[in-house]
C-alpha cells in the first residue's frame, strides 16, 4: 500500500524530513507520534503534494504508483486523502457543491462516469446522518463559520463521500471535545477495511484510544526513531518525547 | 468632451484623455489616432440576444434612437439590444427612458459586439417618477478590439428604487459610467457590477451618486477578476450634499488579480458635506487563497477548475443580489462561461 523510502524534504533551505522510511500495508492503521516540529505535518504535505516543499531524496508510492511524480489532484484520484489539521474555509461554495465537484473530478480522472445528482444526494444524506451532521449545514459555504469540531466532522464526511484508498489524518483530534472525538473516531473506524490503509498523525495518545493502531512510530527531528505496537503510545504518554529528542540530536 | 462629441465634430481633441482626472485610467485620446468612418445602416442578421423577454427594443450601429415611456402603474420586462454590427466604424446612440409613477421596469440591456474594432458610445437618460421601480441588468459583450462607452444619467424621484448590475468582459478600452441624482426622500439605490477580464481587455466601471436630500440609501458592490494583461478600473464617488442628512451609503469594491501583468485601479471617494450620515466604503485587491486551492486539489479538483470555482464563488455574491430570476440565471451562466474560457 503506502511505501516511503528514505524520504528527505526541505522547506526553503531548512531540511525537515531527513530520511523517513515507512511501510503501511493495506488493512493496517499506523500512528505517527512525535514532538512539535518533528516533521509530522510536513510528511503529510509532502505525500499530498503541497507547494513549498522540496523533496531532495527518497521515494513515496501508493500501490506501486510513484506519488511524487503526480499533481495533488492526481494523487487524490489515486485514492490519497488528507484530513487537514486546519481545514480551509471556502466562502461561496456550498459543501455539497464542493464535494460533488471533487467526486466527479476524481471519477473523470479514473475514467469512471460522473455520479448523478439524485444518487449523490442520497449518499450525502446517509453519510451526514451517520456523522450527526445537519444536512442544512451542507448547503452553506464549506466550513465557513463552522466550529473546530464541525470542521473536523466535515473532513470525515468528505472522506466518507470520496471513499479514498488511503487516509492520512493530521492531528484530527486537535480542537475536539470528547463527544466530537467519539463521533469523528466512529466515522474513521467505519472506514477501516482490509483494502484501506491509514496513517494517523497525532501528538497525543488520546485519539489512539478510539482509533486503535496496528503500529506506532515515533517521528523525531525528521526521522522515525522508534516503532512498536500500540503499547508504544502508552509508554510515550507516560514518559514523554524527551529521550527521543535527545536520541535524534 | 466625449467620444460622441468627437464623432460629431471629427475633432480628436474632444476625446477624453489621461489629463482629465476622471478619465486618467481610461485614456481614449492616446489610443484613438484617427476616427473611423461612421457606422452604416445595418440590414444583416443580428441573431438573438442573451436575454429573453416579451418585448425587445433594438438599436443597431447607433441608428435611430430608443425612446421608452412607462405609464404610471405599468409593469414591463424589456430586453434592450444595443448592437455594434460593423467592423472598424464608429457610432453614437441615444436612449431615453421615462418610468411613470409607481411603474415597474425590468431592463435587460445587452451591448453586443458583432463586428470587430468598432467605436461605440451609448448615452442613456433614465428618469424615475416617484415610487417607480427599475432593475437594470447590463451585459456588455464587446469585441476585444472595440472601444466602447456606455454613459447613463439616472434621476430618481421620491420613493423610487433603482437597482443595477453591470456584467462586463471589457474591450480594448471600455467605460461604463452611471451617474445618479438621488433626492433622498426614501428613494433607494443599488449599483453593482462584475468585471471578468482576460487577454488585453480593459473595463472601467465608474459611478457617481449625488445625495441631495434627507433619507436616502445607496448600496454598491462591485467585484472583479483580472487575468493575463487585463486592466480593471473602479471609480466610485458618493457625494452627500449639505442637508442630505440620514443618508445611508455603502460602497464595496473587491478584486482578484490572477497574473503579475494584470492591473486594477480603484478610486473610492466619499465626499460628505452633511453631518448626520452613515457612509462606509471597503476596497480590497488580492489573489486567490493558495491554501484553499491546495485544499481543493487535495480533494481531487484540478487546479484550473479549483481556480475557476473559487473565482465564481467570489463574484457569486454580486450575482445573488440580482432580483429578476431569469436574469440571475443568465448572469450565473455568463460567469461560468467566462471563467471556463479565460486562462486562469
Amino acid at each position: 500500500m503506502l511505501n516511503i523510502q528514505n524520504l528527505h524534504a526541505r522547506v526553503e533551505d531548512k531540511a525537515i524530513l531527513k530520511g523517513v522510511t515507512l511501510d503501511v500495508p493495506a488493512g493496517e492503521v499506523h500512528a505517527i507520534m512525535g514532538p512539535n516540529g518533528a516533521g509530522k505535518s510536513t510528511l503529510s504535505y509532502v505525500l499530498t503534494g503541497r507547494g513549498g516543499y522540496e523533496v531532495t531524496e527518497g521515494a513515496a508510492s501508493l500501490n506501486g504508483e510513484d506519488l511524487l511524480a503526480l499533481e495533488p489532484n492526481e494523487r487524490a484520484a489515486k485514492g490519497l486523502f488528507l484530513s487537514f489539521q486546519y481545514p480551509l474555509e471556502i466562502p461561496g461554495v456550498p459543501a455539497l457543491t464542493f464535494i460533488r465537484t471533487a467526486l466527479n473530478a476524481q471519477r473523470r480522472a479514473r475514467g469512471e462516469d460522473e455520479i448523478a445528482a439524485p444518487a449523490f444526494l442520497k449518499l450525502a444524506k446517509e453519510k451526514a446522518a451517520s456523522l450527526k451532521i445537519d444536512f442544512e449545514m451542507l448547503k452553506r459555504g464549506l466550513n465557513v463559520g463552522f466550529s473546530g469540531g464541525e470542521k473536523k466532522r466535515m473532513e470525515i464526511f468528505q472522506m466518507a463521500m470520496l471513499s479514498p484508498k488511503f487516509l492520512i489524518l493530521d492531528e484530527t483530534d486537535s480542537g475536539l471535545d470528547i463527544d466530537a472525538l467519539k463521533i469523528v473516531s466512529e466515522g474513521v473506524n467505519a472506514l477501516r477495511s482490509p483494502e484501506r490503509g491509514m496513517l494517523v498523525i497525532t501528538h497525543y495518545q488520546r485519539l489512539l484510544d478510539y482509533i486503535k493502531p496496528d503500529r506506532v512510530h515515533v517521528l523525531a527531528a525528521g526521522r522515525i526513531v522508534a516503532s512498536g505496537g500500540p503499547e508504544l503510545a502508552l509508554q510515550l504518554e507516560a514518559e514523554g518525547y524527551d529521550k527521543y529528542a535527545s536520541a535524534a540530536a | 468632451m466625449s467620444l460622441a462629441s468627437a464623432l460629431k465634430t471629427g475633432d480628436l481633441t474632444e476625446l477624453p484623455s489621461r489629463r482629465d482626472e476622471d478619465w486618467r485610467w481610461t485614456d481614449l485620446r492616446g489610443l484613438i489616432r484617427t476616427l473611423p468612418p461612421l457606422s452604416p445602416k445595418f440590414e444583416g442578421d443580428i441573431g438573438v440576444g442573451p436575454f429573453a423577454a416579451d418585448e425587445t427594443l433594438t438599436l443597431v450601429n447607433g441608428q435611430g434612437a430608443i425612446d421608452l415611456t412607462l405609464a404610471a402603474g405599468e409593469t414591463r420586462v424589456i430586453s434592450m439590444r444595443l448592437i455594434s454590427a460593423t467592423a472598424a466604424t464608429a457610432h453614437a446612440g441615444r436612449v431615453r427612458i421615462t418610468v411613470g409613477e409607481g411603474a415597474r421596469l425590468t431592463l435587460l440591456e445587452s451591448h453586443e459586439g458583432l463586428g470587430e474594432g468598432y467605436l461605440s458610445e451609448i448615452a442613456l437618460d433614465i428618469h424615475l417618477a416617484s415610487d417607480a421601480v427599475v432593475e437594470r441588468i447590463v451585459l456588455a459583450s464587446d469585441a476585444p478590439e472595440a472601444v466602447s462607452v456606455v454613459d447613463a444619467e439616472v434621476a430618481l424621484s421620491a420613493g423610487a428604487r433603482f437597482a443595477q448590475t453591470l456584467l462586463t468582459s471589457g474591450a480594448r478600452r471600455q467605460r461604463i459610467e452611471t451617474r445618479v441624482a438621488h433626492p433622498g426622500a426614501h428613494a433607494d439605490l443599488r449599483l453593482d457590477g462584475i468585471y471578468l477580464l482576460d487577454g488585453q481587455r480593459h473595463a472601467d466601471l465608474t459611478t457617481q451618486v449625488t445625495h441631495a436630500g434627507v433619507d436616502g440609501t445607496t448600496s454598491q458592490l462591485t467585484k472583479g477578476m483580472v487575468a493575463d494583461q487585463a486592466r480593471g478600473v473602479f471609480q466610485g464617488r458618493i457625494i452627500v450634499q449639505p442637508g442630505a442628512d440620514q443618508t445611508d451609503a455603502r460602497m464595496g469594491h473587491h478584486a482578484l488579480i490572477l497574473s503579475d501583468k494584470a492591473e486594477v485601479d480603484a478610486k473610492p471617494e466619499l465626499l460628505i458635506f452633511a453631518d448626520d450620515v452613515s457612509c462606509a466604503h471597503g476596497n480590497t485587491i488580492g489573489a486567490l487563497d493558495e491554501q484553499a486551492i491546495f485544499y481543493a486539489r487535495q480533494r481531487g479538483i484540478p487546479e484550473m477548475e479549483a481556480r475557476a470555482m473559487l473565482t465564481e464563488a467570489f463574484v457569486g455574491e454580486v450575482v445573488e443580489r440580482i432580483e429578476h430570476e431569469p436574469a440571475r440565471e443568465v448572469a450565473r451562466a455568463w460567469v461560468a462561461q467566462r471563467l471556463g474560457r479565460s486562462n486562469i
